[in-house]
Parts: C-alpha cells; structure tokens; sequence
C-alpha cells in the first residue's frame, strides 16, 4: 500500500474520532451527567470558610 | 490541623501543601521577573553587565525563563491542581509524605538551577538548559507528582472527574513525555553531557518539546486553573461543559503537531514545516472554543467585573489569551514568519502569553485562594488587588506593544535592499534604532513587578491577621 494512502485514512480516522467526540458531547442522553459535573466545584460550596463571618 | 478543614465537613484535606506551593508562586514569580527586568535593562544600558561573567545576559537569560516557568508557573500549577483535584474529587490526597516530598524536591530543582544556570552549567537546550543530574531529580520529582495526582482520583468520592482535572491530567502526562525525550543525553562529567539527537533532528525534537512545553505546561495546565478558578470566582457552573470536553480533546490533539514552526526556512524538510504551519492555523479553533467558554461563563454576572478584581484578572487573563493565540497562529504563516522571525515581535508574543495570560490567570487564582488557605474572609485589601491589576495590566501592554514596534522595525530593516542588491541596514543599525522600545519594555516589566510586590504586602497582612482572626473564632456546625 502506497504511504499516502496510510496518510489519507489516518485523516479520516482522526476527523471521525473528532465527530464522534462532538456527536457524544453533545447528545442529550448525557446532559443530566455533564450538568451534574459542572457542578463539581460547588459541591462542598455550603461548608465554605467565606461563608462564615470573618471575626465574632 | 488547618484552619479551614475545622469548618467543613468532610475528610482531611492536605491544605499544607497547597499553601506552600501559593506561598512559593508568590516568591518565585517575584524573583523570575526580577530577573527579567534586570536583563531588560542590561539589553538598554548594557554596562549593567558589570563585566561579570555569572551576571551577563547570556546566563541570566535561561534563569529568568526557567524561573518564570517552572518556579512560578510550576509552583501556581503544582499548588492549584493539588487543591482542585481534592474539591473536586471530595477526597483527601493519597499521601502527605508524597506531596511534601513533591514540594520540597520541586524546590530543589528550583534552588539548583538558580545556582547552575548562572555559573555558566548548561546544556544549551531553550527551556531544557538543566544538566542531566537536575534532570534525573525533575523526572522522580515529576512522577511522584503524576503518582499523587492521579492516585488521588482514583480514590475520587464523585462519579466524574471535573474537567479541570482532565487539563491538569494531560498536562503531567505530557511534560513527563516530552522532558524524559527532549532531554535524553550521554553524560560525559557530573556538569556535562550531549543530546543523544543531533544536527535536524534534535532541533525538530527540541522544537517538539518547547512548543508543547507551551502547549502542555503554559496552556493545558493554565486552563485546568481557568475551569476551575473562574465558574468558582463567578459563582456559576462553566458556560458549557459539553465545550469543554470538545475543547480539551481537539486542543490536545493538535497541539503536539505545531512545534516545526519554530523551524521555517531552516534545514527541516519543507513538508514538516508545512504540517507545523496547518497545525498551527487549526489551533486557533479549540483555542478560542476555550477562551469563548471561559468568558461567557460570566453571561449573567458582567457585572461583578465592576466589583471584584480577582475576577477582573481571571477574565483579562483570557483575553490576553484569545489575543495571543490568534497571533500565534498567524505568526506561524510562513509568509509572515519570514518578517516576524528572530525579531523582537516573538518576544512580545510570548510575553503577551506569559504576562496577560499564565500570570495574570496564577495571580487571579492565588488571590482566590490565599483567604482560605489562612482562614481568612478576603483579603486583607481588595484595593491593593485593584492597583495589582492595573499595574499588571499597563506593564503587559507597554511591553507587548514596544515589542510589537521594535519586532516590525527588525524585521523591515533586515529584508531591505539597496537597488544594487547590498544591505540597506547593518545589524547594529537595527540594534540601535531599538533603543527606545527596550526602554519601554523596561519600563512595562518594572511596572508588572512593582504589582508582584504590592501582592507579597497583600498576601502577608492577610496571613498576618488571619493568625490573629482564628484564635477568636468559634467553630460553628454548618
């Protein structure tokens, strides 16, 4: 097989890969989990220092 | 125990090495710049050299970059994925000895390439100077910390890993990768070896190594702090986690290919610069997928930019960003290349990237957590954040932009041609005509300094008084 020819499919390989990863972030099957994720930096957010008041 | 695990309710977070790391990020970025903007002025008033062999250009060059880099780059990544990766992950690290063990070698490597670099101790590789014995202990340094980090989330409470883990992930990965590569050498003394790569190939693996070290260690790593720092600044969830996931495989995926634009109209086969060159316009899409994701996470809450300078640095950071990697790209155009090229214009690129983006992104997240880390409220004066941030912001933008004249000017003066085909301009012509912008460039890194040392003050009044605060506060029950 001509080099080339390796080098054309691998192209296509990676804009498939490319497809699948957009296709699988954004179907709405896993919306619920992304959102829970998001969220990951607040979960211990109502236990937080600040919210305490600084001096009493 | 720390002041703040006594408030929350949930395991023991090391808290200790987080604060030494925010402490160094501090220390080191005063020291780096310092350095730089000594060799600024030695490039305006060169008798600043004093003739002194440890304090020319030439050797306090590699120890400025090595210092901003991997000191106060190092120490803001190191600092800030340990506490992410714990908040996130609702687990304590696996190991403190290991992390005080990351700590303290990561200081080493530091204190001996401040000794090293200096005395002239250098293995001529851009960003990859070290000997190879400094080398050896950046490697075991490294993969305790890659052991600590992902050891930690894989004991994670939480179903996903947050998607700033996944930036900091691929950052240790990948830094590990290219320094154990780039930095393959036969010793010949305990001071000297030689690159086992030679002639075209070890520059392209050189190239290889630097541009990922800006995209790995500048980049993927910094915005592992951008997805982190700023929804939490912000108060709100990432505009668009389904983004950041596009954002963070297409970003890792083309990154690694962009390095042979260091290396256009060189002895690199045409083709590898041609690849380097497509890769490099293509990085402007996931580029700004990333920077459009961070600002719009502020859609809604605009106006606490009005109030808050921690915020305000986050958010200048990633337009800094944006701004830099549409240069960048452009920049690695070979038509273009061929004027910017070996002129002042990369410097300012890169400080454009490194002021506006890596530090001012480090400052905004080492504000948000040095209050917490003392068990304080805020800091001790968000005035002095304030003026920090317009310092930080004048001084990027006098040097950049005198960089930007002073690259344009070399480059013209160089490709002109007298109508019988000799130089219009020799060298020292253009060397001369640069005089006014390395004196602004002074000036503009002067002026970044000065606003690192008005957040040492801050930093140490909040710690100060924090030690005062918590020995009358009650703990209360959430």
């Amino acid at each position: 097989m001509d080099i080339n020819t390796l080098r054309g499919i691998a192209t296509i390989l990676v804009m498939i890969a490319f497809i699948g990863i957009c296709f699988w972030a954004y179907s709405s099957k896993r919306k619920a989990d992304f959102d829970e994720a998001a969220n990951l930096p607040f979960a211990d957010d109502e236990k937080r220092v600040d919210d305490k008041p600084a001096d009493q | 125990m720390n002041t703040v695990n006594q408030y929350l309710d949930h395991p023991e977070y090391n808290y200790k090495v987080v604060k030494q790391f925010a402490v160094m990020t501090i220390v080191w970025g005063i020291v780096g710049m310092l350095v730089g903007v000594i060799i600024a002025a030695q490039l305006a008033w060169p008798a600043l050299n004093f003739d002194l062999s440890w304090f020319h250009f030439g050797r306090l060059r590699p120890l400025h970059t090595n210092a901003v880099i991997f000191a106060f780059g190092g120490s803001a990544l190191m600092g800030t994925s340990l506490f992410v990766v714990q908040r996130t992950c609702q687990t304590p690290l696996i190991s403190n000895k290991l992390a005080a063990f990351v700590f303290w070698g990561w200081t080493l490597v530091i204190v001996l390439a401040a000794i090293t670099l200096p005395l002239g101790i250098t293995t001529s590789k851009e960003y990859a100077e070290l000997e190879w014995p400094i080398d050896v202990l950046i490697t075991v340094v490294w993969v305790s910390y890659a052991v600590l980090f992902f050891g930690t989330i894989t004991k994670r409470k939480a179903a996903h890993i947050y998607v700033a883990n996944w930036f900091y992930g691929a950052f240790i990965v990948t830094v590990a990768i290219l320094h154990v590569v780039n930095s393959a050498a036969i010793p010949v003394s305990l001071t000297k070896s030689y690159s086992i790569f030679s002639g075209t190939t070890d520059a392209m693996i050189q190239w290889w190594y630097g541009h990922n070290a800006v995209g790995f260690f500048l980049t993927a790593g910094f915005l592992g702090i951008m997805y982190y720092f700023v929804p939490k600044q912000a108060e709100r969830p990432v505009f668009s986690y389904r983004l950041s996931i596009v954002h963070f495989w297409a970003l890792i995926a083309i990154y690694i290919w962009a390095g042979p634009h260091h290396l256009h109209y060189t002895a690199l086969p045409n083709w590898a610069q041609n690849v380097g060159m497509a890769m490099s316009l293509i990085l402007l899409a996931p580029s700004w997928g990333g920077m459009i994701n961070g600002m719009m996470t502020l859609s809604g809450a605009w106006h606490k930019l009005r109030t808050d300078p921690i915020l305000r640095f986050l958010v200048v950071s990633l337009s800094f960003y944006g701004m830099s990697t549409f240069e960048g790209p452009m920049m690695s155009i070979k038509t273009i290349n061929s004027l910017s090229h070996y002129t002042d214009w990369t410097i300012g690129h890169v400080h454009s990237g490194a002021l506006g983006w890596v530090a001012m992104i480090s400052i905004g997240a080492t504000y948000h957590l040095i209050p917490p880390l003392f068990g304080r409220k805020q800091m001790y004066s968000i005035g002095l954040i304030n003026a920090h941030f317009w310092l930080a912001t004048i001084g990027t933008v006098l040097y950049i932009a005198s960089m930007w004249v002073n690259g344009l000017m070399q480059g013209l003066m160089w490709r002109a041609y007298n109508a019988d085909g000799t130089l219009t301009y020799s060298f020292v012509e253009s060397v001369a005509a640069s005089y006014p912008g390395y004196v602004v460039r002074f000036l503009g890194g002067a002026i970044f300094l000065l606003g690192m040392f008005l957040m040492a003050y801050n930093a140490w009044r909040t710690a100060r008084s924090g030690t005062e605060a918590t020995t009358n506060v009650q703990p209360q029950v959430a």
